[in-house]
């Protein structure tokens, strides 16, 4: 090896109030770098089965239930039961996909691979590790949006234009479920407690309005599944492919933004005090 | 003398109540080769963290390469090579890339990394196996990477916690080896280790630490004058006779050291010292006569051997 003595060069880092974990050094891209070159050499079976799930639901579930249902009213209008669930199915696999990225997976970084203990090490601050990894699971999440558009673009379930915006609004759901997620698995130690998030969950993808519709529940049931982040998800993306808007839908998109932030603080200080304390 | 490149005062760290590591003191200059030497449960790590910043000190004062960690911890952290205690290598990344990826988190360009990887393997002897898995290495291969790879941003300090712990004798040998080529091209070590043998091959001066406070300082060879004699015989009687022949053996050489397993007789002419202790009718099972190391001045100095 050469022994040049030029330190290494450090990019501008973005310091609050000091402190060893000085938050973000502006290089979230190379742990995105790192989440593709791991994809490439080992979980590649993981990402194909993220392909395929949500489809096979919207084959069997909406092409075969729908033809004994007939159609479901949204906001008024008669909407057929296929492209009643295409949009929930889409943001659940948005949740499902967000939340294995930034659980399981981080969890598994956490504890055993002890990555992240390396990565701070270096000059990434908890930030970089945070928004690399989550950004790294939206473009996944992306790609497997796109796929399931183009699937209901192909069996007509797309019923306007405004269905082009539902791609970003999968990643800002994505987005909102991984960065929260995130910052819970950092308190989970075992894989007991990794259940308890699954536990969590199913109510939630059972409740949320993606079969049927909420009106089906009692007014006061109904609040409270309103309040879920699913629901919130679930009606976004249905209002945008079936083109029934509403000013409800700035609502979900004002929840999504709040969730996020809340989410990114709450996983950078977890990251620092876990790995920087 | 050149200004320290790591200087710590007062160093100390709380967990809760408990003080990990307690009002350390010491400086290592450019290009040294420093050792923390000390049992389970020293500080050891502890310490490592804080001048690696990573890890925040409850009070004391610490400036490396001239900068506060609290301040600069991302400054500092660019100019420092990292091989903790166990092995963090990313698993799910085959060996060259462990190199690219770490390189990049530095914020070093892709040419740049993918020269230094190269290098680097070489120098880890691990260029026939740039492409293999991470866990189909074997722990001292995974060893060697884990020191390449904290190399990849030409630090100017190298922070090596027990570099050799669970290495075989070969394996070891040629990782000091490595570690030697670095020392010689001006990279300053820092050392923690509870092997002696390591600790008098690697450094040119060092702490022993316990219970997170040093308990001295010194070069090893200086370190054994000063706390130890020239030689030291040890005799084992079997377990139940220690304590008796102890008292017969009152008097004998400079000092008697008495163990569980073993009794040491601390004398300059170690030989003298085992025919007295077989003149005054002393029949020991086994008997030898060695020379002082730094684990006879641990135990000068705790009265706790170094490794239980
Ligand atoms: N994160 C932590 N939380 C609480 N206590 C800790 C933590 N890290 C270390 N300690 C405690 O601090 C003390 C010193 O630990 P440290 O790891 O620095 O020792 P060491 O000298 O490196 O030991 P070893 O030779 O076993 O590696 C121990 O009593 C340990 O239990
Ligand atoms: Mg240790």
């Amino acid at each position: 090896m050469t022994a040049s003595t030029t330190p290494a060069p450090t990019r501008g880092a973005l310091r609050r109030g000091g402190g060893v974990g000085a938050l973000y050094s502006g290089n979230p891209q190379s742990v995105i770098a790192r989440g593709f070159m791991a994809t490439k050499s080992t979980n590649y079976i993981v990402v194909l089965t993220g392909f395929f799930e949500p489809i096979f639901y919207l084959l069997s579930l909406g092409l075969g239930l729908g033809s004994y249902i007939g159609s479901v009213d949204v906001g008024g209008h008669p909407i057929p039961y296929a492209a009643f669930i295409a949009p929930g199915l889409l943001a659940v696999s948005a949740m499902n996909g967000a939340i294995y990225d930034s659980t399981w997976n981080v969890f598994f970084k956490m504890h055993f691979g002890k990555l992240y203990q390396g990565m701070l090490a270096t000059t990434l601050g908890p930030l970089d590790v945070a928004l690399g990894e989550i950004v790294y699971a939206l473009i996944r999440g992306g790609v497997y949006a796109i796929t399931f558009m183009i699937v209901m673009q192909a069996l007509g379930l797309n019923l306007a234009w405004t269905a082009m915006l539902a791609l970003p609004a999968v990643l800002l759901i994505a987005f909102g479920f991984a960065s929260l997620g995130m910052g819970i698995t950092s308190y989970m130690k075992t894989f007991q407690h990794m259940d308890w998030i699954n536990f969590a969950l199913l109510p939630m993808f059972l409740l949320s309005a993606t079969f049927y519709p909420l009106s089906v529940y009692p007014v006061p049931v109904q609040w409270v599944i309103q309040a879920l982040p699913l629901w919130q998800a679930v009606d976004l993306v249905r209002g945008l492919t079936t083109g029934v808007l509403s000013w409800g839908l700035l609502i979900h998109v004002l929840y999504f933004a709040v969730m996020i932030t809340l989410g990114l603080v709450f996983t950078t200080r977890r990251l620092r005090s876990l790995f920087l304390d | 003398m050149p200004s320290p490149v790591i200087e710590a005062r007062d160093l100390r760290k709380l967990y809760k109540e408990t003080a990990a590591v307690d009002s350390l003191s010491f400086e290592v200059a450019p290009g040294e080769s420093f050792g923390l030497l000390g049992p389970n449960g020293a500080g050891k790590s502890t310490t490592m963290r804080m001048v690696g910043a990573v890890s925040t000190r409850t009070s004391g004062e610490l400036s490396i390469l001239g900068m506060d960690p609290n301040e600069n911890g991302p400054d500092i952290r660019a100019q420092l090579g990292v091989v903790p205690q166990t092995d963090n290598l990313d698993a799910e990344l085959r060996v060259r890339e462990n190199l690219l990826v770490y390189g990049r988190y530095f914020g070093l360009s892709r040419a740049v990394v993918a020269q230094r990887a190269d290098e680097l393997l070489d120098f880890a002897q691990l260029s026939d196996r740039a492409k293999a898995k991470v866990d189909d290495l074997s722990g001292g291969m995974k060893r060697r990477l884990t020191i390449a790879r904290s190399l990849i941003n030409n630090p100017r300090i190298l922070l090596l916690d027990e570099p050799t712990t669970g290495l075989d004798p070969q394996a070891r040998h040629i990782l000091w080896d490595r570690l030697f080529r670095l020392k010689e091209q001006g990279t300053t070590l820092v050392v923690t280790t509870h092997y002696m043998d390591e600790a008098e091959q690697l450094c040119d001066r060092l702490v022993v630490v316990d219970k997170g406070m040093i308990m001295a300082e010194g070069a090893p060879a200086a370190l054994i004058t000063e706390y130890s004699t020239r030689e030291v015989v040890e005799l084992r009687f079997g377990s139940e006779r220690n304590a008796d022949a102890a008292v017969t053996l009152a008097g004998v050489g400079d000092r008697v050291e008495v163990l569980p397993d073993r009794i040491l007789i601390y004398a300059d002419d170690g030989e003298a010292a085992l025919s007295e202790a077989v003149r005054r009718g002393l029949h020991p099972i086994t008997s030898l006569v060695r020379r002082s190391s730094l684990e006879d001045v641990f135990l000068r100095l705790t009265g706790r051997s170094l490794i239980e």
